[in-house]
């Protein structure tokens, strides 16, 4: 949602990698002792733009947080999560149990750091396809024109005419109530994103000078397209990635909220809420606190994160 | 003016026959077999033959396009398997309580956004102009269903201020007499007042849930177009005219700004549409979210298509309202039509 507003952008920043040494090395007006060299590394610029911000530090050390539990989760986990025992059923959280447990006893704590492997590989699976579809599409769309354009621009406006996150809805409900679909819907709404950032980057570049060297010196248009186009609107769209994971974090965990793809007992954040709902009215509050908190921090994390990074890749859209 | 809105409406249809032409696919192209989705999970070989055959699933792909179309024009979406009601029906009763819903939040969301948008953007750097980017960067992280649960427990069971959250109405009320479906309105309609504040002291928590929620986008989109507004030169102008601050920001720039947050609005109600699905099961809100959710778990096709179509259809009439919305307040775009 973050990122809605690039939407119908029509601004195009430089982002070949020589300017973003050139735009890094003009600094703000503020820095007087600590600006930067004149030649600065995108590692450097890096650094200097999260010792600038330190809520994007704050967010990395997020980030980090949730890969280790996606990673190591049911290692380091504390107790089984899916081990139910109804002698300490509904307990709240305590040093035994730091998140308390559930009404079959089972560790919050535990079952909120093993659902994170679940969540993360959804939205990474999502982008990641979304990423290759949208691209690959887009960047055709923009640098061919013609029907492909047309073809790409119809299909995003066909998805966009819906309420994204109901027909993310219809599509699992005729695809099959799997994970394997929740992660394909959640791909085809956010295709017009992608697909709509590749094309404005892609055509502003289909006769720029390098392309038309490439072209001089014998390359065929599609390999243009590979060689010359894509790799150059790559820093956008790795940007774009992060901001929609953000996104893609929160439409999986409402699918699965509402008893969509995942099924009990695998931990899941989204379901796990949903399991917790019923008892926030008689107060045993953390069954839905943790997990929605988990949740709430991943997606608050990739959003500053997207945004560090917008700031890195593409200085001049900063806000 | 006429052919402005001639024009508008034109540009809707290829919007429409888009989404006719998805809902359509996504339940007879898809692997598998549509007949059996719709007949449900516990349909005998016999049923299911039935079905294709009423259906007309036995004919040529553009004959059961056809035939789709025609349903439509009657205003058939099928029958519901759970309900076994015409979906049409069902829909047509549930719609009411998911409108209030959802444009109770989106007005109590404006009147907080908007004021915050322009607060941040007049003086930018203050206090106020801080506590927006919270709210715009927090806002966009919290599961809309998240929010729910928490002002249910605060307000619910912490303060004990709002009601259960359980429906429209305490069982104690009974409906007011159906005029708009809007409870709100008709309490007033029929005087009575103490059904207004039990369906007003209902709707209260799952309104501020979509209120929160979209509360980021428009008080992001209100500052910054007002930051733009007010570094252009006609704000220069006036001001050096020597005009109050207050008629600069209210006459001059406040009602340039509003055009792209209005513009924002179509945005917004793609969430909150959405939105309103995962509000409605927290809140246990008898409107057609909660009616599309307990027909997915049932595999109950015809009633989830029928929403599917519902709701994208309401999406475009309504970017269409805007679309028009924007043509009365901005004369430019009359003029270039």
């Amino acid at each position: 949602m973050n990122s809605r507003p690039d939407l119908d952008s029509a601004h195009i920043a430089a982002t070949d990698a020589p300017a973003i040494a050139m735009a890094a090395a003009v600094p703000p007006a503020t820095l007087s002792a600590s600006a930067p060299p004149k030649q600065m590394s995108i590692l450097a610029h890096a650094r200097y733009v999260i010792s600038e911000n330190p809520v994007t530090g704050i967010a990395f050390g997020l980030f980090l947080l949730i890969t280790i539990c996606a990673i190591f989760g049911p290692w380091i986990a504390p107790y089984d999560p899916l081990a139910s025992n109804t002698m300490s059923a509904l307990q709240a959280p305590s040093a035994k149990h730091w998140f308390g447990t559930d009404q079959l006893g089972r560790d919050i704590l535990s079952r909120v750091m093993v659902a994170a492997r679940l969540d993360m590989a959804i939205a990474v699976f999502s982008v990641a396809l979304v990423f290759a579809l949208g691209g690959l599409s887009g960047t055709a769309a923009g640098f061919f024109g013609g029907w492909t354009d047309r073809v790409v621009g119809r299909i995003a406006d066909t998805i966009m005419a819906f309420p994204l996150f109901v027909l993310a809805m219809g599509i699992v409900a005729a695809l099959g109530n799997t994970v394997t679909n929740i992660v394909i819907a959640t791909a085809i709404i956010n295709y017009p994103l992608y697909a709509r950032v590749a094309r404005a980057e892609a055509n502003v570049r289909r006769d720029a000078g390098f392309v038309q060297a490439a072209r001089l010196s014998g390359n065929g248009e599609f390999r243009i397209l590979l060689t010359q186009i894509l790799p150059n609107i790559m820093p956008i769209m790795v940007v774009q990635m992060s901001l929609t994971m953000g996104y893609a974090i929160l439409n999986a965990a409402g699918l699965s909220f509402i008893g969509l793809g995942v099924r009990p007992p695998t931990p899941e954040w989204g379901i796990m809420v949903a399991e917790g709902a019923s008892f926030i009215v008689s107060g045993e509050w953390w069954i839905a606190f943790f997990p929605g908190a988990a949740l709430m921090l991943a997606v608050f994390c990739f959003n500053l994160l997207g945004d560090g990074l917008r700031d890195i890749v593409d200085p001049q859209r900063r806000t | 003016m006429l052919r402005q809105i001639g024009k508008r409406l034109a540009t809707a249809i290829p919007s429409l026959i888009g989404v006719i032409i998805v809902t359509f696919l996504l339940t007879r192209v898809l692997p598998g077999d549509p007949a059996a989705y719709f007949a449900g999970p516990a349909a005998t070989p016999q049923a299911i033959e039935d079905i294709r055959k009423s259906l007309g699933l036995d004919k040529s792909l553009p004959e059961q396009f056809v035939r789709y179309l025609q349903d439509l024009g009657k205003g058939d979406f099928g029958t519901s398997l759970t309900t076994g009601q015409p979906v049409a029906s069902d829909i047509a009763t549930r719609l009411p309580a998911s409108a209030e819903l959802t444009l109770l939040g989106l007005i109590i969301s404006m009147l907080i956004a908007v004021p915050l948008g322009i607060a941040a953007a007049v003086r930018q750097g203050s206090i106020i102009d801080h506590v927006c980017r919270i709210v715009a960067t927090a806002g966009v992280s919290l599961p809309v269903f998240f929010t729910g649960l928490l002002l249910v427990y605060v307000f619910y069971f912490i303060l004990g201020w709002s009601p259960a959250p359980l429906g429209r109405l305490d069982i104690f009320y009974s409906a007011p007499p159906h005029v708009t479906g809007f409870y709100l309105i008709d309490s007033l309609i029929a005087g009575q007042f103490e059904t207004f504040r039990a369906a007003l002291s209902q709707l209260i928590l799952p309104a501020a849930t979509l209120a929160i929620f979209s509360l980021a986008p428009i008080t992001r989109m209100t500052r910054a177009s007002m930051l733009a507004v007010l570094s252009s030169d006609f704000v220069r102008t006036a001001r050096a005219s020597g005009l109050s601050p207050r008629s600069v920001i209210m006459t001059y720039a406040f009602r340039n700004a509003m055009l792209p947050v209005i513009t924002t609005l179509g945005m917004v109600f793609s969430f909150l549409l959405g939105a309103n699905v995962l509000v409605e099961k927290v809140f246990a809100w008898p409107g057609i979210g909660s009616y599309a959710i307990e027909a997915l778990i049932a595999s109950d096709f015809a009633s989830v298509q029928g929403f599917v179509l519902t709701m994208a259809i309401m999406y475009v009439l309504l970017n269409l309202m805007i679309d028009m919305l924007y043509g009365v307040i901005d004369p430019r775009v009359r003029l270039e039509g």
